[in-house]
């Protein structure tokens, strides 16, 4: 999401690779979720609970991974377009 | 349903109560005489502790009677989907993620406390943020009726309340007592109570939920014979009702459902007013952004606890009111007394969410209705006796929304207020990013998205029920069922974005923006970035609300 177009500073560009990773990292859930026909069966089973429940839940912790992977990296990319501004 | 009261359980249930209520007095009267900071710094959780216990305050407030009684009983009567409720959790927070660092920058700016005041300010228009703080009030409403019925359910299978052929005041008298006790409980304490009590309140909720999610299971002999006699007694209710109405897996007709339902609840929650206020007391706009990174675990639980209701089904509870089919499945797997506990943390689970609630959207009332256009000039102990009615007010509503409302599937009283609040979206969250739509069309939008999501949920009827008997209908133009406020705030954003073509077009008058682009992404240090937002009357943020829901 390049949400923060309005603080960049003008040179430095909008659109980056590392906000197009970001952008997908949070985009992913969306998809996965919402592509219900993906995982509405009942096999495989895991511990006697059908796909349909534990997939949703393994997803809880993929989505929990994607967002801090976008946290770290809008960190890493606020802190270089800080530098880069006082530089 | 066991006969008559089951003294036990109801005695460890009041023991809770009455040492919560304590607990909530003493901690209003200790403040007075303590330095304000220091219970400051306490009831903002996130500032003085470390992330891991803040995260655990933070769960027992996600943790209302909707993850206890109404998901739980929906996934009872229909199995698959009613599980909409774990993606819904999963997708609030690649959200709040990308929408409310803008909010918490541009309202720390601005001395922005609740929506309507951001709205009114970006588009310089009484009329939208009228609009809105309505909206928020009339939302919230159904969402407390919703923790109403979680604690009258706990109540009626300990036996208070009599059964099928009492009189009627009997029958509701849990309802009434729960009511009675959350308005003395709001009114006396405001929001202090909620924040001293978090620690008993959570640690109440998660020996329970850790209890119920390994116990049960064992007991009912593993997840495989939970989910084979699930599927029996689900084949059984299919054909006596002679199509699918339940499953273990969601049809090819209730995908539709179950994908509308879970985005557009996840688009609901956070512009909730309770959920706003939460997220503009976090220190700084980063902690937003690294909470969203840990808050998502509690998915996991809710998730279990759905499962609940498969367990329920397997131990053989049989209810009509499927609200009471996990306050059952309680009473007849625990012990009497660890049964009290469990009852005690889904009412207290209730109460204090319910509270922080009206609160909320009392605050709405008084600062974006009652100063606004009532009385401008109101003196702060006008506004916090202005406030402290209408958070009794608000009850009331709930109250009436319990009593009109099938409350077998109660679920859809947090579906009702979701076709509501979904409508403020364009305002509030277009309004984040742009300043294109125009303020006369976000009106338009807002009022034809409202009455077409009212009347599309009054015309749904239930088994039971005439009108507002469920929360999802054809989607016109597409023929599946989907939920009705995601089709009305699509129409909004239609109607929006038509009109505001026109009317730039005819070049109506815009509006001042007294916000800039930079106000956007501004954090805590920035010139000019208020740390602490002024009180917007009684506990505002800044005042004892903890980090909540950020």
């Amino acid at each position: 999401m390049t949400e923060e177009t309005g603080a960049n500073p003008p040179k430095a560009p909008t659109v980056t690779p590392t906000r197009v990773v970001i952008a997908l990292c949070l985009i992913a859930p969306f998809v996965a979720m919402l592509w219900v026909d993906s995982y509405a069966k009942v096999d495989p089973t895991f511990i006697g609970i059908p796909f349909f429940y534990w997939y949703q839940m393994l997803w809880v912790l993929l989505s929990t991974s994607l967002t801090m992977i976008a946290y770290k990296l809008w960190q890493r990319d606020q802190r270089a377009r800080k530098g880069g501004a006082s530089a | 349903m066991k006969d008559g009261v089951n003294g036990v359980a109801l005695a460890v249930f009041i023991f809770f109560f009455v040492a919560v209520t304590v607990i909530g007095f003493m901690a209003a009267r200790w403040r007075k005489a303590e330095n304000e900071a220091s219970l400051d710094e306490w009831g903002l959780g996130g500032r003085s502790f470390g992330t891991w216990v803040t995260w655990f305050l933070l769960g027992g407030d996600l943790y209302t009677a909707y993850t206890f009684v109404a998901v739980p009983a929906a996934i009872y009567a229909a199995g698959a989907a009613g599980f909409f409720a774990v993606p819904y959790t999963i997708l609030v927070y690649p959200l709040i993620f990308t929408f409310l660092p803008r909010l918490w920058s541009v309202s720390h700016k601005h001395g922005y406390v609740t929506t309507s005041d951001f709205v009114r300010g970006r588009f310089g228009s009484k009329g939208l943020s009228l609009a809105v703080a309505l909206t928020g009030i009339l939302a919230t409403m159904p969402y407390i009726a919703l923790q109403l019925v979680g604690i009258q359910a706990v109540l009626d299978v300990m036996g208070v309340g009599g059964g099928e052929n009492t009189h009627w005041f009997v029958k509701d008298l849990p309802l009434l007592i729960a009511f009675a006790v959350l308005a003395a409980y709001t009114y006396s304490s405001g929001l202090r109570a909620p924040a001293l009590i978090a620690f008993v309140k959570d640690g109440l909720i998660y020996l329970v939920i850790a209890v119920a999610i390994i116990y049960i299971p064992i007991k009912l002999g593993g997840f495989d014979d939970i989910f084979a006699k699930a599927s029996e007694a689900f084949s059984a209710k299919n054909e006596a009702a002679g199509k699918p109405v339940a499953g273990l897996v969601p049809g090819d007709m209730g995908q539709w459902g179950y994908a509308t339902l879970a985005l557009g609840s996840a688009l609901a929650l956070f512009m909730y007013p309770h959920s706003i206020t939460a997220t503009l007391s976090s220190r700084s706009r980063e902690v937003i952004r690294r909470n969203t990174t840990i808050l998502p675990l509690y998915s996991l639980m809710l998730g279990l606890l759905a499962l609940l209701g498969f367990m329920a089904i397997a131990a053989g509870i049989k209810v009509d009111n499927g609200q009471l089919a996990i306050p059952q499945l309680f009473e007849n797997m625990f012990p009497d007394w660890f049964a009290g506990v469990a009852f005690a943390a889904i009412g207290i689970g209730a109460l204090v969410p319910a509270a922080i609630m009206s609160i909320a959207a009392a605050n709405l009332f008084t600062r974006n209705i009652y100063k606004d256009f009532i009385r401008p000039d109101a003196t702060p102990a006008q506004e916090t006796k202005v406030s402290k009615l209408v958070s009794l007010l608000v009850k009331v509503g709930a109250l009436a929304f319990v009593l009109t409302m099938d409350k077998t599937v109660a679920i859809n009283f947090q579906l009702l207020g979701g076709i509501w609040i979904l409508q403020t979206m364009p305002a509030l969250v277009g309004g984040l990013f742009t300043r294109w739509f125009h303020r006369w069309a976000l009106i338009a939008g807002w009022a034809v998205g409202m009455l077409y999501g009212t009347v599309a949920a009054y015309g749904v009827a239930s088994p039971t029920q005439k009108h507002f008997g469920g929360s999802s209908k054809e989607i016109p133009g597409i023929g599946e069922i989907g939920y009705i406020g995601l089709t009305a705030i699509v129409l909004n954003i239609v109607v929006v974005v038509v009109l505001t073509f026109v009317l730039n077009a005819l070049k109506a008058p815009a509006g001042v923006d007294e916000t800039s682009p930079s106000d956007y992404t501004a954090d805590a240090g920035d010139p000019g970035v208020k740390t602490e937002l002024p009180p917007a009357t009684v506990g505002a943020p800044g005042d004892d609300e903890p980090v909540r829901r950020a």
